[in-house]
């Protein structure tokens, strides 16, 4: 296979951007900027499709592994997919042309520069995600702060320039220290090559220091109790498309870190700081869905529910177990997929009455049928319900976290409930009731490019809810390498004292 | 004397310098033209310096002038930055009325003062260039005498600066006491053991140089002359001293007091934090752009200075990486101000930026790009600079300075991106002209590019600068 197929994936977005800002502009071409969008997108996707369907699922190497010299003698630019990333690549090619799609009733202004900044964003996003060496691996974590910076401080609400910076700054701040880790590797090891640093290995005395500067930069982007706080800021000031970026994928490479480099690289210091995880992923599950519930911002709410669900993955990564980490792993991409839909939920009703206050709204079932439909879909996914995507990651998780410490689980498991509980409320304090205000009122159903992209998302939260072989199918050889390969089952063993 | 051709490019802008002195006297309204034989002497010196043989590594007039690759590199970066600042000044200067026979002939003599810097290797040698330089910068920076805030930059730079030049000046006479000689090679032959004097000498020649690139805490010039001198002078200022001062910094600590490491060591780490910490956080208050670069270039001196206090090749290489860098970004900056002109009168201040990005979008675009490099966010250029400065640092485990310098990162992007918030976020204001000359244009756009395309082709830089030498 010489064709490069991964820098195709990286590069292709960036090449639409360029190719949207050379035309000129004029009102006209507006929407024809919209459609090269579009299709640039859609072309990523499916080609990400094809890439995963020639992925040979039982290999446990990284497969269409591209190096090419980069800084001479030190840094190689170095991509290539496993099992667990090309789940992300699909995801974030998938989700993408859905934003693009939604522009068209959220983008008022500067349409142009609106897309190409999300091109310039899949670009970066891919790159994360395929990228095996850590420098190209800090250069695209970081690169992505850019663009999502300009979405939230152009197009956003009305605190946005708080929750720009805010975002940027918590974000930044956190990554400088995983640079200097990734530099000490080099020094240390003599290399920044990952599949390389899988095999050396770390000397388990650097272990620690290295995973908590790691572990830094990925809390504040997971985000973690207690840096979470940006999170809800800059969802709620975010225009819906950055939203849906936002906690769709961008959330999802601190977690795809995490498997990849803090278990990965530091395996003895992940099971030493085990319990700081657990302690803070159960805060996170526990505290901020209870916050969740006090919400009265629709996009508020569903962001605190965002950290409490990636509690649960960062929970189901430290468990170390097959199971925790498949379920880590599916949680992510079905929250993907949720949160993905309920922020375009949001922003449906947002549109029309231009207010994210639950209690503006109500009865929307008498007048808005099928949103109540879809939105049911979603909030059910997002509770976990049996059936959906959201189901089969809790449960792996608090499988393997019973595996390991029943009282955790016990904990993680009240976490389901009360995510219930505020999905619920949220559910019925916006679709049932009374038709109280006259604005309401007039509110029109979906139209007809919202109900594509919104049953785009239904179909695949309900067909992994019932048929979750595929996206299992594709990480398990390398969830279980992973395992394997760094002894995590019998350093679990140790420490249990069996 | 036969090796007199190695200094041709120096013996060319000396003769142009009085040439061109005599023919703007003669000839009169000659400043325009003066203003393009200047250029084009420093296009030609450029080609004659690059015209040099390379493997030459040699030494003139008694081993006091040396004529190796880091002089050849920091000369062809020196004039090269002295070109671009020339195309791209040229509006301002016939706008804002200093178009004077004198100016461009300034330039070249504080040019020249620079090259003879870069070469010396001499205690004497190095104090006559820096003069030289210093004294065309005086009158350049109060060059526009009707303005007051002009002359005061001037005077204040003039008094502090004699001042820097004096302590220096003891510091070497403290050297040639305790070492019998001013040459840099023989200094080290003779100074195998420590002494107070000695130690005094080289703190006082610290000083001095720290003074010539603004490190904190001798920074207190910088940011009344960045303001108060004319944009294209402080775009000279901004670029061209650095590297000249940076040289010397390379040279003095790297040949005669290598072996003194530990007496100097923690002087420039010191300076390095207090640069970083303090330009990072005293520009988060400026009003005024120039203001806001001077304290920016502060801090961008404390992380060139991380660099070189390794004392290491990697580190005086990563230094260089730095300041080559850092050039451009600044060049580019320095260039979209000169674009913020209306109605003949040109504007500084950040709120004049405000939703700049809706009528001049390619304008912001740039500006964007240089900002963002500036604040080290990759993968532009300016990340790739601190970078390599970083894995120099932490080669050495210095990890208390480098966690310090990216923390002041994370505090400089906070001013960084407030102004990225004026021109994007806010709301819009008046037009500027969009009509500027093409040296202008194409400086931005060359600035721009290499800026934005830099980690395309990272090696590039970096291959020539590892083949600099220091030893």
């Amino acid at each position: 296979m010489n064709f490069p197929i991964l820098s195709s994936l990286i590069l292709l977005p960036t090449i639409g951007a360029l190719f949207i800002f050379f035309v000129r502009s004029s009102n006209s071409q507006y929407q024809s900027s919209k459609y090269v969008a579009l299709f640039i997108t859609l072309a990523n996707f499916f080609l990400s499709l094809y890439l995963w369907i020639i992925f040979d699922k039982s290999i446990v190497d990284f497969q269409f592994v591209e190096e090419r010299e980069w800084i001479s003698g030190f840094v190689n630019y170095k991509v290539g997919v496993d099992g667990i990333s090309i789940l992300f690549i699909l995801l974030t090619t998938f989700i993408t042309p859905i934003c693009v799609i939604t522009v068209n009733a959220t983008i008022k202004n500067r349409l142009k520069d609106f897309l190409i900044a999300i091109l310039i964003l899949e670009t970066f996003m891919i790159g994360v995600f395929c990228s095996l060496d850590l420098v190209v691996f800090y250069l695209f974590f970081e690169a992505g702060l850019i663009p999502m910076f300009l979405i939230i401080g152009i197009w956003g609400g009305e605190r946005r320039v708080y929750s720009a910076f805010k975002f940027f700054l918590y974000t930044l701040l956190g990554s400088v220290l995983m640079l200097v880790a990734i530099i000490s590797i080099y020094w240390i090891t003599g290399t920044t090559d990952v599949i390389k640093l899988y095999e050396l290995g770390i000397d388990a005395k650097y272990q620690n220091l290295l995973w908590l500067a790691f572990f830094s930069s990925f809390a504040v982007k997971t985000p973690m109790w207690p840096v979470h706080t940006w999170l809800p800021d800059a969802h709620v000031e975010a225009p819906t498309a950055g939203s849906v970026l936002l906690a769709a994928i961008l959330l999802k490479m601190a977690g795809y870190g995490f498997i990849r480099f803090s278990l990965g690289l530091f395996p003895d210091a992940s099971l030493y700081f085990v319990p700081l995880v657990y302690a803070l992923s159960l805060i996170a599950i526990i505290y901020t869905s209870l916050v969740a519930l006090m919400q009265e911002d629709m996009k508020k709410l569903i962001a605190y529910s965002s950290v409490a669900h990636m509690g649960f993955v960062t929970l189901g990564i430290f468990t170390m177990t097959q199971q925790g980490i498949e379920g880590s792993i599916f949680q992510m991409i079905s929250h993907g997929l949720v949160s993905a839909a309920l922020f375009l939920c949001v922003g449906v009703v947002y549109d029309r009455l231009h207010t994210r206050l639950i209690n503006r709204y109500g009865g929307l079932v008498s007048i808005m049928p099928k949103y109540a439909i879809v939105f049911m879909v979603f909030t059910l996914g997002a509770l976990g319900l049996p059936g959906t995507s959201g189901f089969i990651g809790e449960f792996l998780v608090l499988m393997g976290a019973f595996k390991k410490n029943i009282l955790v689980a016990t904990i993680a498991s009240l976490g389901v409930i009360l995510g219930a509980a505020y999905m619920l409320w949220l559910y019925k304090r916006i679709i049932f009731g009374k038709l109280i205000n006259d604005d309401v009122k007039k509110m029109v159903d979906l139209k007809r490019f919202e109900i594509v992209t919104l049953w785009l998302l239904v179909l695949p939260i309900i067909f992994f809810g019932f048929y979750p072989e595929p996206l299992i199918n594709s990480i398990e050889v390398s969830v279980a390498n992973m395992i394997d390969m760094n002894d995590l089952d019998k350093i679990n063993k140790l420490a249990l004292g069996e | 004397m036969e090796n007199l051709q190695l200094i041709i490019p120096e013996l060319f802008i000396s003769i142009m310098i009085m040439f061109l002195l005599i023919f703007g006297v003669f000839k009169k309204n000659s400043s325009q033209l003066v203003y393009n034989l200047t250029t084009v002497t420093l296009v030609a010196t450029l080609a004659l310096i690059i015209n040099l043989d390379t493997q030459i590594q040699s030494s003139l007039f008694n081993n006091s002038y040396n004529i190796d690759s880091l002089a050849r590199f920091m000369k062809i970066l020196l004039v090269l930055s002295g070109i671009f600042v020339m195309l791209s000044s040229s509006k301002y200067i016939q706008i804002s009325k200093i178009s004077k026979i004198e100016y461009p002939i300034l330039i070249l003599c504080s040019i020249l003062g620079m090259m003879v810097m870069i070469s010396s290797n001499d205690l004497i040698v190095f104090y006559m260039g820096l003069e030289l330089q210093s004294l065309a910068l005086y009158v350049l920076a109060s060059f526009n005498r009707d303005n007051l805030l002009s002359t005061e930059s001037g005077l204040k730079y003039f008094v502090l600066s004699a001042l820097s030049s004096g302590l220096l000046l003891y510091g070497c006479s403290l050297i040639y006491g305790f070492s019998e000689t001013t040459n840099f090679n023989q200094i080290m032959v003779n100074t195998r053991e420590i002494e107070y004097g000695l130690t005094f000498g080289i703190v006082f020649i610290l000083v001095g140089l720290a003074f010539k690139i603004s490190a904190v805490p001798f920074h207190m010039w910088a940011p009344d002359v960045y303001q108060g001198s004319p944009t294209s002078v402080t775009i000279f200022f901004a670029l061209l001293p650095k590297i000249a001062a940076l040289t010397v910094f390379i040279r003095f600590l790297y040949i005669p007091f290598y072996e003194l490491g530990d007496q100097w060591q923690m002087i420039i780490i010191f300076l390095s934090i207090a640069s970083m910490v303090f330009g990072a956080v005293a520009a988060i208050g400026q009003k005024n752009l120039k203001r806001l670069i001077a304290y920016s270039s502060i801090s961008h001196m404390g992380y060139a200075l991380a660099g070189l206090s390794t004392g290491t090749t990697q580190g005086v290489q990563s230094s260089i990486t730095y300041i080559t860098i850092y050039l451009v970004m600044n060049l580019a900056f320095f260039c979209c101000l000169f674009m913020l002109k209306r109605n003949d009168e040109y504007y500084e201040n950040i709120d004049d930026l405000s939703g700049l990005s809706k009528n001049h979008p390619l304008l912001s675009l740039s500006l964007l790009v240089v900002l963002f490099s500036l604040a080290g966010i990759p993968p532009l250029a300016g990340f790739f600079a601190k970078f390599y400065i970083f894995v120099a640092v932490i080669n050495e485990k210095m990890y208390f300075l480098a966690i310090v310098g990216l923390l002041a990162t994370v505090i400089a992007a906070f001013y960084y991106l407030r102004i990225i918030k004026i021109i994007y976020f806010d709301p819009e204001k008046e037009k500027f002209e969009s009509k500027h000359n093409l040296g202008l244009k194409f400086t931005l756009v060359a600035s721009t590019f290499f800026i934005l395309a830099y980690f395309i082709y990272p090696s590039g830089i970096v291959d020539i600068i590892s083949q600099i030498n220091i030893n």
